[in-house]
């Protein structure tokens, strides 16, 4: 066997996880975009009102969660094109992982709290 | 099948790399995505001014967001969604066999590239207060 720690782990998995990812945030953007030519922008009140509702929360965690995994799954496959060294893409992928649990943390906070 | 013995680069220099239009299309996919990874804390912080319930955060919220510079961030941003959006939407008809031909292949990416551009100038403009 010839595998290294930070390659691909030589599957489909994260291959179909970028396409099932990409779907679930581009129906969301619709929601979005459908919410905001029905006005749900037209104020902070009415912006605050439609983030905290239940199904739109429920779906905005989806998309974070989907954003998160889309973009590891993009941005570990920018370094392992790119890096040849593998002690700096370990780094690199790790400290990308940690951004983007982050993220998520915040974002996901952003609307639990409204 | 291209015969076996033409000289093929051997390397990824990147100011000696040529690219056909689709080629183009398909870097500015990774492009747009690393752009969007980096800007993602800016967005999220943005999201959060924008519902944040003290009128200190709705100050700060309208503070930035008419600022200039913020505006051309975002118009940026707003290009590097749609590219990978509508770039994405190709992949995936790709990935189902459809536009697979050359030809297609080539017409698909410059529709990508006109469909996004097109788009953003629409929420450019808005984005402007145009309309």
């Amino acid at each position: 066997m010839n595998r290294i720690v930070v390659g691909a782990h030589y599957g489909l998995k994260d291959w179909l996880a970028q396409r099932i990812t990409a779907v679930a945030m581009a129906a969301y953007v619709v929601l979005i975009f459908v919410a905001v030519l029905a006005g749900a922008v037209e104020s902070s009140e009415t912006w605050q009102a439609f983030m905290s509702h239940g199904a739109v929360r429920f779906a905005t965690f989806l998309f974070i969660v989907s954003l998160c995994y889309h973009a590891w799954v993009g941005v570990r496959d920018i370094w392992m094109d790119y890096l040849a060294c593998a002690a700096l893409r370990l780094t690199l992928h790790v400290l990308t992982l940690f951004a983007l649990v982050g993220y998520a943390g915040w974002a996901i906070w952003i609307i639990w709290r409204l | 099948m291209q015969e076996k013995s033409k000289q093929r680069p051997k390397f990824l220099t990147l100011q000696e790399i040529r690219l056909p239009l689709p080629g183009i299309a398909s870097i500015l996919h990774r492009v747009s995505g690393a752009g969007l990874f980096l800007f993602l804390p800016f967005l999220i912080w943005l999201l959060q001014l924008s519902l944040s319930a003290a009128p200190e955060g709705q100050a700060l919220f309208a503070q930035y967001s008419g600022n200039f510079l913020v505006r051309l961030v975002l118009l940026g941003l707003v290009w590097a969604f749609l590219h990978h959006c509508c770039m994405g939407i190709r992949i995936l008809l790709i990935d189902v066999h459809v536009g697979v031909e050359k030809a297609k292949a080539r017409s698909s990416a410059v529709a990508v590239m006109a469909v996004s551009l097109a788009l953003t100038a629409v929420f450019g403009l808005k984005l402007l207060g145009v309309y």
